[in-house]
């Protein structure tokens, strides 16, 4: 068994040479002619797909990628051009961004921060994204949102509702369509006072993160404007499956509406628990006990069955909306899937859209040429009514819906009833806004 | 176990240097030399020689070790916050709170030993996992990852200071030199050599420690613990010092991920993380000098390749073939690959587990062993041979 023995002489000249065989490579360092990160060269163009394949929010994952592909078809001019013939900007004609033909690329997100930004690496460095899309989880939006930032790519937020995403996280390659907590509270605050009167008694269970903080804190500003008094804020692991430890407190709290700040598995396991442990048949302070969802999906419903049935909750967009963008994207998608979007759908197809929009408005790839495009943008046809991205936050504004369990569904899918359309300037806000402060837009990068 | 390699140490390093060095050449082919996974080949082979310094030489199965990756690179990423992102203060961080760490948790843990000694390990790292998501939010940041905020201090960035981890102005994510190698891209970037040298370095003083008679003791501790203690010597300080040392380990690998790309999340200090690393370990070859650092490149490779495959790739792979037979490979394929890849990595996990206990390492040793004999009968073949070992 031999020894491995250094001298001092070999271990400084091996050194030496490691050095200079480090140094060497950087000779031939050229500076690159591209004017922005993963310009693309050839005749096609790349776009990164990373949503949730395993994890709480698996389902909204799988249904997002549908509407990517399905976007992706109607961008290269397959299909029956869906929501292209109903956008109000006629810039795309079918034939892929700019003339190249759209591929795409897909990571899962696992619904972890980390591995969401490894699989969003990987699509930028390796695979040549020039866009990163997805996410449907505000943790992860918001982790991909600032490595997107650093990479200099756009990122088209998926489904994210936190406020920070563009309140206190918010970064200049970042864009959202969906919209957010906050605007949630505002739209559900006059539904819940007209069904459920002004003196009530509220307890949150919350999801441990970004998302369910911001919600549960614009929900209780907003019903406590309203004279709810707020008993307790109980917050769960994300990760929780089982509820019923969760559940059992709130019997004896003296509340009578329980707030479920929760989203995809984790609302419908909190959800199915309350109602097993009879809160819904419950009366308490001489009112009949309510459950409120306030961010609410299709998804969800169908997950949670016979439980959501009057259940009030908001939702960015549903299938049975009437409008000819709505129509036309359910008409294709049902096409050929053989069922209807979820809101996830509709928002990664939007927001997919409105990115090949603006490159093909704005000339270019260029993370800053698309960012200008957006900013400001008003555009029509995408399902929501007039919508705007706001500037100074690259917030999109439009309608917002509260919806209910349906008490008769007439098909598996039928599971939401719309009860209001709020109306975009009762959900609009400054954005200096409290709930959205701290935070800076910062230059938008192209990555070189 | 590898008897080629054990021969020639000062052989090994140098083709083990060498690699490391050509990582960007050498992956090329795989599709695999792109900044992200070539920094990770490196930072996890760092994790697991560490691992392997515990649990090869020692046999103590470390069921927490992804506790000291998670307190690295949250210290590090606390140091971009504070100071500015230059990664050495951050290293320099990383290195002692993971050693503190790992002096109180192997204090404790060490009392104990086999399967107790495990659940113990896994019982801190859980406990570390939950506090790290939930009640440390204010240091953690919870479920969103600790991250680097424009409005943070930053006490030594000055005015016009560089915005992204740099080593004195040499920004990690840059990429220096990039071409065509047999049809793929090699991309070499700066962060991976900056995380090769420590790569390198853990190595040497892997070496170094296998060799010792400290790393003999460590051998005896292993093979029966009992009579190390009758002899009269007291093997805690043994175990203790191993513990800590693999602990470094881990946390230089967790600063060096932070390095890269500065975000902490909670879940890098999950038990599935801890496994991952005994399955790196496994998988390689535990109480190889070489293999864990195989293992680790394995499964990254894996994880970063494999789930990135969907069906349209899928499509297109198998194109030539009849609709019928192509839907029907497509739709077997499919759960193997994507969200599927666990799959696939678990049952190649079996297959060497069972036909390969020593693991990839011996599977290496079998195949150089196989074809040296071979060569023995047929002489003129050995000259093409010799470059087989050197991954």
């Amino acid at each position: 068994m031999s020894e491995l023995k250094t001298s001092r002489r070999g271990l400084l000249k091996s050194g030496a040479g490691i050095g200079a065989g480090l140094a060497v490579p950087t000779i031939f360092t050229a500076s690159s002619a591209a004017a922005y990160v993963n310009e693309p060269t050839g005749s096609t163009v790349t776009l990164g797909f990373n949503v949730p394949q395993s994890g709480p929010y698996a389902d909204e994952g799988a249904d997002e990628l549908r509407a990517y592909e399905l976007a992706v078809e109607h961008l290269n001019g397959g299909g029956d051009g869906g929501m292209l013939n109903t956008f109000s900007s006629k810039a795309l004609s079918g034939n892929g961004i700019l003339g190249k033909q759209v591929t795409y690329v897909t990571g899962d997100t696992q619904t972890k921060s980390d591995a969401a930004r490894a699989s969003a690496k990987s699509m930028i460095e390796k695979d040549g994204a020039i866009m990163i899309t997805g996410g449907s989880s505000s943790g992860v939006a918001v982790a991909v949102q600032g490595l997107c930032q650093e990479a200099g790519v756009i990122f088209m937020a998926g489904l994210t509702h936190s406020n920070d995403t563009t309140g206190k996280d918010k970064k200049a390659n970042g864009f959202r369509h969906f919209f957010n907590a906050y605007m949630s509270a505002a739209a559900l605050a006059p539904v819940l006072s007209s069904n459920y009167g002004n003196d009530r008694k509220a307890y949150h269970l919350t999801a441990d993160y970004t998302w369910g903080w911001t919600q549960q804190e614009s929900i209780q500003n907003a019903t406590e404007a309203l004279g709810w008094e707020t008993v307790a804020n109980v917050l769960t692991p994300l990760a929780t499956t089982d509820f019923s430890s969760y559940i059992a407190p709130v019997l004896n709290s003296g509340a009578d509406v329980l707030v479920l700040n929760h989203y995809g598995g984790n609302m419908v396991n909190s959800l199915t628990a309350a109602v097993q442990f009879g809160l819904r048949a419950r009366q308490v302070n001489g009112k009949n006990f309510e459950i409120i969802v306030p961010l609410y999906s299709r998804l969800m419903a169908r997950g949670a069955g016979e439980n959501v049935k009057g259940i009030f909750g908001s939702t960015n967009w549903h299938w049975s909306l009437q409008d000819e963008g709505s129509q036309a994207f359910v008409r294709s998608f049902g096409e050929k899937y053989g069922f209807p979007p979820s809101q996830a759908a509709h928002t990664c197809y939007a927001q997919t859209l409105l990115y090949a929009d603006a490159a093909e408005r704005a000339g270019t790839f260029n993370p800053c040429g698309i960012a200008e495009a957006l900013e400001g943008f008003e555009f029509d046809g995408l399902g929501n009514g007039p919508t705007l991205y706001r500037a100074a936050d690259h917030q999109c504004f439009k309608d917002v819906l509260v919806v209910r369990g349906k008490e008769n569904p007439t098909s598996e899918f039928d599971l939401l009833e719309v009860v209001e359309i709020t109306p975009r300037s009762q959900v609009e806000y400054a954005p200096d806004h409290p709930m959205f402060a701290g935070g800076e837009l910062g230059q938008c990068n192209p990555g070189v | 176990m590898s008897a080629v390699f054990k021969n020639n140490d000062k052989t090994l390093f140098t083709v083990f240097v060498l690699a490391v060095l050509l990582g960007p050449i050498l992956m090329a082919p795989f599709g695999a030399s792109y900044p992200d996974l070539l920094q990770r080949f490196a930072i996890f082979g760092i994790f697991a020689i560490g691992f392997n310094i515990l649990f090869g030489l020692t046999g103590y199965l470390s069921f927490g070790h992804a506790a000291f990756l998670g307190v690295g690179s949250y210290s590090a990423v606390w140091m971009f916050k504070l100071l500015s992102f230059n990664v050495i203060p951050a290293l320099i961080l990383a290195v002692i709170v993971s050693a503190l760490f790992a002096l109180l948790i192997g204090y404790i843990s060490l009392r104990r030993s086999g399967i107790y000694f495990s659940i113990l390990t896994l019982a801190f790292a859980e406990m570390m996992y939950r506090l790290a998501y939930s009640v440390l939010t204010p240091i953690t940041n919870g479920e969103t990852g600790l991250q680097v905020y424009s409005d943070d201090p930053q006490y030594l960035m000055g005015e016009n200071g560089i915005t992204t981890t740099h080593l004195f102005g040499i920004k990690m994510n840059d990429v220096f030199l990039r071409f065509e190698f047999l049809g793929r891209e090699a991309q070499f970037n700066f962060g991976y050599y900056f995380a090769a040298i420590f790569l390198i370095l853990a190595f040497y003083i892997s070496i170094r420690i296998f060799r010792s008679p400290f790393g003999m003791m460590l051998r005896a501790i292993k093979s029966n613990q009992n009579r190390v203690n009758y002899t009269g010597l007291n093997s805690r300080p043994y175990t203790l010092a191993a513990f800590v040392i693999s602990g470094v380990y881990a946390g230089l690998a967790g600063g060096l991920l932070a390095c890269m790309d500065p975000l902490a999340g909670a879940e890098r200090m999950q038990w599935t993380a801890s496994g991952e690393v005994v399955l790196m370990t496994i998988l390689g070859g535990a109480g190889t000098l070489l293999g864990p650092v195989l293992g680790a490149s394995f499964i990254k490779y894996f994880e970063a390749i494999f789930s990135k495959i969907n069906d349209n790739v899928l499509h297109t792979w198998f194109s030539f073939l009849p609709d019928g037979l192509e839907n029907g490979i497509v739709w077997v394929l499919h759960f193997f690959v994507g969200k599927g890849w666990h799959l696939t990595l678990g049952t190649l996990f079996m297959l060497v587990v069972i036909f390969l206990p020593g693991g990839l390492l011996d599977g290496v040793t079998r195949l150089f062993n196989w074809v040296k004999n071979l060569g023995k009968k047929k002489p003129e073949e050995e000259q093409s041979t010799k470059a087989s070992p050197a991954e």
